[in-house]
């Protein structure tokens, strides 16, 4: 089975040299979700702004392959590209609130997608759109396609959010953080309807979180990172039971218990941090002989 | 998110206010022979500064009196608002096009694009405005379109600098990005996601304009500039009212009053429309 996407080697540097990706290499199996944890900073997001062919202008690729469905981003012409990532991925951001366009309504908004890139009719187009609202348990479709976002709340806009990602029919979906905007009540909801939709759309996602348990929820597999560089990766279930690196066993021991609320918040282990330091510092210097 | 309060788009004061004088103001400037109760050429030295109606000495059709020439007040500034209205919407449209169409064009491409068109507004900016009109007029010549070619040329870097910054604005948000994603091209983006959310501040800043090209022709008109002498216009009701303060306040004060009445709708009909353009808002 071809893998659905294929990093090797990502790395990638703001202007003034420095990495921000380190030789970062993952793979996502079609219909798998791999979570991508890390504390903010670790370039997560950045990983996903990559593949999706959004990255700042400030930073550039200067290494690796990504393979979507077997196809070289890299090698294709922009317009190629676009059209590729367009047509096969999408995207579940983070804030729902700046997502969507304020000034135009949420049924135009979701249809002229299916429309204008993948060329279906509007009637088509709108049965689709209506469909997936049903999945993500929007009862009164009516009024949601009519309404302009801010008319909606955030879980809302977040469910109206995910049906669009889902709607084109991708085949990898980023969730950046999807969940994090919202309440901790309508957190756990979103995340089971990703999960359900994802389960029953074949869907491989890469999921963007700093959130171990979300991880633990809704992922096969894992990759850790840290400023950058993937520091360990397994499937979800052998992590928990074995982390490995150090840095992942300081995570996990730095997760909040809620069984023990009084329990004092602990930090990430300097010791750990130090190490991790060498490590990164040990590998740009291995990095940079071959490069200059 | 609280419901969108329907009230508010109900009776605003400030745009009925507004729209009405402006909408008044707009139909005399229109039908101008048929409304204007005497020529507001002819003169006649047997009825030279008569008062307005209210007065002791006012003759009946000439309601707000007459200048030192004996011609009616009245008809004058409703003729002179035929020339204000034309300055007014032909100046800041043309001045709307260009400086939205740079504005939108910096803010959304950014780089260079936005290097090149910001440092021309600045360059632009440093000339004072009324004294670069009247250097344009002098060197266009007088007549009704270099009065509105000026002024075009003088304020476009007004729209494009406020443009500019909202077009930055938006295309920093995430559903410019998601739009990226799915596959749009550029132009598209900037024309289908961009634009519509500007609008709301390119309706605000014409209605504003218009009122500013009102003022800068009175000017240029009270200073001779504008177009020929012969034709009323509010700029020079107010110029040659200046001269007969002592014996003929009203030549001066009615025209003032007009003035300042119009260029005011327009400011506060532009902020009340921006607040009905704006889906956020509403």
């Amino acid at each position: 089975m071809s893998t659905c996407l294929d990093i090797t080697n990502l790395s990638a540097v703001l202007p003034n040299g420095e990495r921000v990706l380190r030789s970062v290499s993952l793979s996502v199996l079609p219909g798998e979700v791999r979570a991508l944890v890390g504390e903010s900073g670790a370039g997560k997001t950045m990983i996903g702004k990559a593949v999706l062919g959004v990255l700042p202008s400030s930073v550039r690729i200067v290494e690796g392959d990504m393979l979507l469905e077997g196809e070289d981003l890299g090698k294709l012409q922009p317009k190629a590209r676009r059209t590729l990532i367009g047509a096969r991925t999408a995207l579940i951001p983070q804030d729902p609130l700046t997502a969507l366009n304020p000034s135009r309504r949420i049924g135009p908004q979701m249809t002229d997608r299916l429309v204008r890139i993948l060329g279906w009719t509007v009637e088509k187009a709108d049965q689709r759109v209506r469909q997936l609202l049903d999945e993500v348990q929007i009862r009164d479709p009516d009024r949601v396609l009519r309404s302009y976002p801010h008319e909606l709340s955030g879980g809302m806009r977040q469910r109206v959010l995910i049906a669009a990602a889902f709607a084109a029919e991708p085949r990898l979906i980023v969730a950046d953080e999807p969940t994090t905007a919202l309440d901790v009540t309508v957190q756990k909801q979103i995340l089971r309807l990703i999960a359900a939709l994802q389960r029953e759309h074949g869907t491989a996602i890469l999921f963007v979180t700093h959130d171990l348990g979300v991880v633990a929820k809704i992922s096969q597999k894992v990759s850790v990172l840290y400023a950058g560089k993937v520091v360990e990766e397994a499937e979800t279930a052998t992590l928990f039971a074995a982390p490995q690196h150090p840095y992942t066993r300081a995570l996990m021991a730095a997760t909040p218990r809620y069984t023990d609320p009084f329990a004092s918040l602990k930090p990430v282990d300097e010791a750990v941090l130090a190490g991790l330091a060498a490590e990164i510092t040990a590998a740009d210097k291995a990095w940079r002989r071959p490069h200059g | 998110m609280d419901k969108p309060s329907t009230s508010r788009r109900g009776l605003s004061p400030r745009l009925w206010l507004a729209g009405g004088w402006l909408l008044l103001a707009l139909l005399a400037a229109i039908f101008a022979p048929l409304i204007a109760p005497q020529d507001p050429l002819a003169q006649d030295l047997m009825l030279e500064r008569l008062p307005p109606f209210w007065l002791d000495g006012a003759e009946p059709g000439y309601w707000l009196g007459t200048d030192s020439l004996g011609r009616d007040l009245l008809s004058r500034l409703i003729f002179g608002g035929r020339i204000a209205f034309i300055v007014a919407f032909s100046a800041a449209i043309a001045a709307c096009l260009v400086g939205s169409t740079l504005g939108l064009i910096a803010g959304y491409f950014g780089g260079w694009a936005d290097r090149i068109i910001s440092r021309i507004v600045d360059v632009w900016m440093a000339f004072p405005p009324v004294l670069f009109a009247i250097l344009l007029v002098a060197v266009l010549g007088t007549g009704l379109s270099s009065v509105i070619l000026a002024i075009a040329i003088i304020d476009w870097t007004r729209f494009c600098r406020v443009i500019r910054a909202e077009a930055m604005g938006q295309s920093r948000m995430d559903y410019v990005e998601n739009a990226r994603i799915a596959g749009y091209g550029r132009i598209g983006i900037m024309l289908r996601e961009v634009l519509p959310n500007v609008v709301p501040s390119i309706v605000a800043l014409l209605s504003l304009e218009m009122g500013i090209a009102v003022i800068v022709e009175a000017i240029l008109s009270f200073v001779n500039l504008s177009i020929s002498t012969d034709d009323p216009t509010w700029g020079g009701i107010i110029a040659e009212g200046r001269l007969s303060i002592h014996q003929a306040w009203w030549v001066l004060v009615f025209p003032l009053i007009t003035l300042i009445l119009t260029v005011l709708s327009f400011s506060q009909f532009g902020e009340a429309l921006k607040t009905r353009f704006d889906p956020v808002l509403r």
